[in-house]
This record gives structure tokens, C-alpha cells and sequence, in this order.
């Protein structure tokens, strides 16, 4: 038997040997072209729909992309985060009756101001979930099961405020002979998800190469349809140049569309790539309370035609840069 | 060598704080908000080294780091995205501190809203999660601005529950949940009596008991003898002030 580091380092070998024979660039084999626009998947879009949105707070969101939906006609969308400045921008465009998450929030702003806005007003409709219960309906989405069962939410507001939400009791009695009382986490009902990877190929295959995936992963597999922006397309057999296989978290059969978006995040951070830029969310957040700051920022940022005017206004901009 | 200038409040509450994870052991130990986790970084560094604690990032650190430096060296022991702290939550391997923006004598906490949650008239953090933590494993609590406004008769929103919403659930929540200590900038108090409601552990140096009952909404169990909460010591106080804190981040909570 081989010891399973002896393997794992042979794997490696095995890869990088392919790669200096030429096997990687293949005449056989390949990836199929998912290739498209920010435009192409708002196309692909509905009013209405529930689109689960990936990220984290204010880390790596798909910004190119949720811009592309604020400036869209879209309406009564509901969406599905662990919540940041994709929630507030499109709760602020009114494009959103109805918010699903963990929390909503800017990180180094505790919570997201055009979010705190929309619920204070009563502008959407909302379910809050504990954090962790939010995990177990993405995983049951992802998993085709109507519900993982959890004792979150026992005891706490979490019932009250989600009155559709049932218990269930476990089929099998413990110790005592009791059969214990648990929430079942619907699984999330998700059309069509949105995630941003540091580099993927054409053919769907996503790479992370921050700290954490967080749940882009399932947000991929929880939905009907996935697309996927992405700093830099790569061809496959560069995958590996930048992060071991265990980067390679996202594969294509979870991806329809790829849309190659270089500081897609902005102003969510995307480390390695580039830090979250503080100064422009501080003027993004500052707008939530000054209607005049919100219909300049809108046009100027938000309505600007595409990803490209997008970069080029913030670089107008100065003093901050990512 | 000199002895050390004399504690203040701020480093009289992060001792306070460490204070409650005493006896924890080889746990998470996972403290949000400054005050708390100067407290949790000074029990690991003295009298609870088994702890693990993470880089609030995506590591658990080895090392004691200071708070508020992104840059400082970590002695990276495993790698803990978000995904496997819900591991370690529902594990039960963990004691959380999390801030109340509403805390009750049960020890019902409200991090979510102020008014009616259907439309609050403050919006605030959230759930977050809370409801989870509390079912699982061990919580404290860390309020510094203690008055009839945070420790009040009812919260408008129970994110993390207290011992009367636990009281009827089941045997594996009851016996998993436990408040250990609510750290105030007044006191230290907990829920260690027959009725589970919250009574005066200590006073801070300079607070009297009066006052601690005039700033609390609701009726508090006060011993016949009420203790000034302990100073920290000089190693204590220079591990705060030289390694921990250097930069007196945990000033920023007593303004």
C-alpha cells in the first residue's frame, strides 16, 4: 500500500508531467465555450425569479453582474444571500420584493445602510435565518432533499418571524425513548445563481484562490442555473498555475455560463486579486441617507453602460483604487 | 522593574471577559467585538493554552495575536472557513461572546431590531447566529453600555434565547445550553441559581451595586455580599498593553 501522502504527492508529479508533455492542451478532449456577456445573463433572466447571489458580506460578490440586474427592468426578484452591497444595491434600484439571508452586511460597515433602508420602510418582504440554518437550506437545495433537520431556531424569534416554517420529529428515539423535536430547513427554491471566482476556464471549471470559498459552491448546485463571472478566463491547463487542485472547487457541470469580469468584486474585496476598496463603499454606504448622493451615484456608477464604463468611472474617480 | 501604571475599567472588563472562559479547555474560543477578544487572546495566553482561536479570517492561529493588525504573523494551525465554524458550532466545541443590543433577566438576547420586526424602527444586526450558538454550546455576553435601554424587562426580538425559552425544549438543548457570564462596563453577572435569572457576580472598581440596579430595567438577584470584580495582575496587565493591545484599540469601547 501506498501511504496516502506518497499519493498524493505522486498526483501532483503526475500533473505537472501531462502538462510539460503536451497532454494538457488537448486535440481530444476539452471543454465546451460558456463564453458571455454580463448582458447575455440578464437576458437569461425573469421578473420574478428567486436568484441566489454568492459571496460573503462584502467579499467577492458579483458585482459586474448584480449591476448588470440593478440597471435591468427586472422586478419582484427575490434573492437569496448571506447578504452585502448586492442586496442594498439592488433593494435600493427597486428591483427586489423580497429578501432571503443569513445577514446583510458590509463587513467593516456592521450592517448594509440601503438594507437597514429597505426593512425600515417596509420596502420588501423578508425571511431571516439563523447563519447556519441559511447553510442548511442551500445544502438541501444542493442535495434535491426537502429539508435538513437542525435545532437552530428552537427557542429563539427565528419560528416567529418565519411562520411557514415546520418542526419535525426525529423518527428515532434516543436514550430516554424520546423523539426529539427539530426546525426543517426547507430546502431554498433557487432559479438561477450568481457567484464570482478568481479565474475559471470557458467550459465552467471555477477557481478560488482567497482564504474561503464560502458557499458559492452550493449557491452552484443549489440552483437551477448557474453563471459565473470571474477576474481572468484561463485556458484549462493553466488551472493549476495558481492553486493546487483543491482551489478547483467549482466544476463546469454546475455552470452554465462564463462571463470573464477583471475586478468584477469591486468594491467587494477578491484576495488574492485585490483588497476591498473602504473608500468607495463609505461613499456607496453614505448615500443611503441622502437621496441627492444616491441619484448621483446611481447614474454615474450603477447606470453606467457595462462593466468597462463601470471601472473607468471609478478610476475617474481617484483617491482610492483597488 | 517599575510596577505597572494602575488597571483601567477597559482592562478591568477584558479580564472580566477572560474570566469566563476559565476551565474551557481545548474549545473554540470565539469572541466577537473588541473588548471580548482581548479577554479571550489574554485566557489563552495564561491560564487557558489549550484554547484554539482563529485570525478572524479563515485560519486557526497558534499564536497570540494582537488585535486590529491584519499583517501580524500567524502561526497558521488548521485552515477554518465559515463553512466548518457551523461544524464546530453544532460540534458544541465552542464558547462564543457575542454583544446584546437588548439582554433580559432570563438572558434573552436582541441583536435583530428595535420595535416590530415585520417593520422595526432600527433595523440591527440581525439574527446572525445566535439561535444556533445558544442551542449548542456555550455563550457570554458583552454589553458596554449597560443601562435601562440594554438590560431591559423584554426584548423586542429573542435572537439568542434564555434560560425560560430553553426551559421547555429538549434534554440535548437544555444540557448544551448555558450562559456563562454577561460582562457589563458595570459588572459581571450570570445565571447560577435555582430560578436562572440573572444576578450580580461583582461590581467594577468604582461602581456601587446602586448603581448597577439603577441602570438595569429589570429586577436583578443581588447577594448579600457583592465582590469588587478582580484587577488584572501585572502580567496580565502588560501582556494587554505590549502584546494583545498594543495600539489601545479597547479604548475605543469607553468613549
Amino acid at each position: 500500500m501506498v501511504p496516502p501522502v506518497a499519493r498524493y504527492r505522486f498526483l501532483f508529479l503526475t500533473v505537472r508531467q501531462d502538462r510539460r508533455r503536451g497532454l494538457a492542451s488537448p486535440t481530444i478532449g476539452g471543454v465546451p465555450d460558456k463564453l458571455m456577456t454580463e448582458d447575455e445573463v440578464v437576458a437569461e433572466l425573469a421578473s420574478g425569479m428567486t436568484i441566489g447571489i454568492g459571496g460573503w458580506g462584502s467579499r467577492r460578490k458579483p458585482m459586474s453582474l448584480v449591476r448588470a440586474i440593478a440597471r435591468s427592468s427586472l422586478t419582484d426578484l427575490t434573492i437569496v444571500a448571506y447578504g452585502g452591497p448586492d442586496i442594498g444595491l439592488l433593494c435600493a434600484t427597486g428591483r427586489v420584493s423580497k429578501v432571503v439571508y443569513g445577514f446583510v452586511s458590509l463587513d467593516t460597515i456592521p450592517l448594509e445602510p440601503h438594507f437597514r433602508v429597505a426593512r425600515q420602510t417596509g420596502a420588501v418582504d423578508f425571511a431571516e435565518f439563523d447563519e447556519g440554518a441559511f447553510y442548511l437550506g442551500l445544502l438541501a437545495a444542493a442535495h434535491r432533499v426537502p429539508f435538513y433537520p437542525t435545532r437552530a431556531g428552537l427557542g429563539s424569534d427565528m419560528l416567529t418571524m418565519n411562520p411557514d416554517l415546520r418542526t419535525v420529529a426525529s423518527p428515532y428515539p434516543d436514550a430516554d425513548g424520546h423523539h426529539e423535536e427539530f426546525v426543517a430547513i426547507p430546502a431554498f427554491d433557487i432559479d438561477v445563481s450568481l457567484i464570482h471566482m478568481n479565474r475559471a476556464d470557458a467550459g465552467g471549471n471555477g477557481q478560488f484562490l482567497g482564504p474561503d470559498l464560502y458557499f458559492d459552491d452550493l449557491f452552484a448546485k443549489a440552483a437551477r442555473r448557474t453563471f459565473m463571472s470571474c477576474e481572468k478566463v484561463v485556458p484549462t491547463e493553466e488551472l493549476l498555475d495558481e492553486g493546487t487542485f483543491h482551489t478547483l472547487k467549482i466544476p463546469r457541470l454546475f455552470v452554465d455560463g462564463v462571463v470573464e469580469a477583471p475586478r468584477g468584486a469591486h468594491f467587494t474585496e477578491c484576495p488574492p486579486d485585490y483588497g476591498r476598496d473602504e473608500a468607495f463603499q463609505r461613499e456607496y454606504a453614505a448615500t443611503a441617507k441622502d437621496p441627492g448622493a444616491w441619484a448621483a451615484f446611481r447614474e454615474r456608477y450603477v447606470d453606467a453602460p457595462g462593466h468597462e464604463a463601470y471601472l473607468a468611472a471609478v478610476d475617474a474617480r481617484g483617491g482610492s483604487g483597488t | 522593574m517599575s510596577a505597572p501604571a494602575p488597571a483601567t475599567l477597559d482592562e478591568v472588563c477584558a479580564v472580566a471577559m477572560a474570566e469566563a472562559f476559565r476551565g474551557d479547555g481545548e474549545i473554540l474560543c470565539n469572541p466577537i467585538g473588541t473588548t471580548p477578544i482581548i479577554g479571550g487572546r489574554l485566557a489563552r495566553a495564561t491560564f487557558e493554552p489549550d484554547m484554539v482561536m482563529t485570525d478572524a479570517v479563515s485560519v486557526l492561529a497558534a499564536n497570540v495575536l494582537p488585535v486590529g493588525d491584519d499583517d501580524a504573523p500567524r502561526l497558521v494551525e488548521a485552515w477554518m472557513p465559515y463553512r466548518d465554524v457551523f461544524d464546530v458550532v453544532w460540534s458544541g466545541r465552542r464558547h462564543v461572546v457575542m454583544g446584546a443590543s437588548q439582554i433580559d433577566a432570563s438572558g434573552n438576547q436582541n441583536l435583530a431590531a428595535i420595535g416590530d420586526w415585520r417593520q422595526p424602527k432600527a433595523q440591527l444586526l440581525g439574527l446572525r447566529g445566535a439561535p444556533g450558538n445558544l442551542v449548542n454550546h456555550v455563550t457570554s455576553y458583552w454589553v458596554p453600555n449597560h443601562s435601562t435601554r440594554s438590560f431591559v424587562p423584554t426584548v423586542d426580538v429573542v435572537s439568542g434565547p434564555g434560560y425560560d425559552r430553553v426551559a421547555g425544549l429538549s434534554a440535548f438543548i437544555r444540557d448544551n445550553h448555558e450562559i456563562r457570564r454577561v460582562v457589563s462596563n458595570l459588572g459581571v453577572f450570570d445565571f447560577a441559581n435555582d430560578e436562572r435569572r440573572m444576578q450580580v457576580v461583582s461590581v467594577h472598581p468604582g461602581v456601587t451595586v446602586d448603581e448597577v440596579v439603577e441602570a438595569t430595567g429589570f429586577e436583578l438577584l443581588v447577594p448579600d455580599e457583592v465582590p469588587e470584580s478582580r484587577l488584572p495582575t501585572d502580567e496580565e496587565l502588560r501582556l494587554i498593553r505590549e502584546v494583545i493591545d498594543p495600539h489601545g484599540l479597547r479604548r475605543a469601547e469607553f468613549r
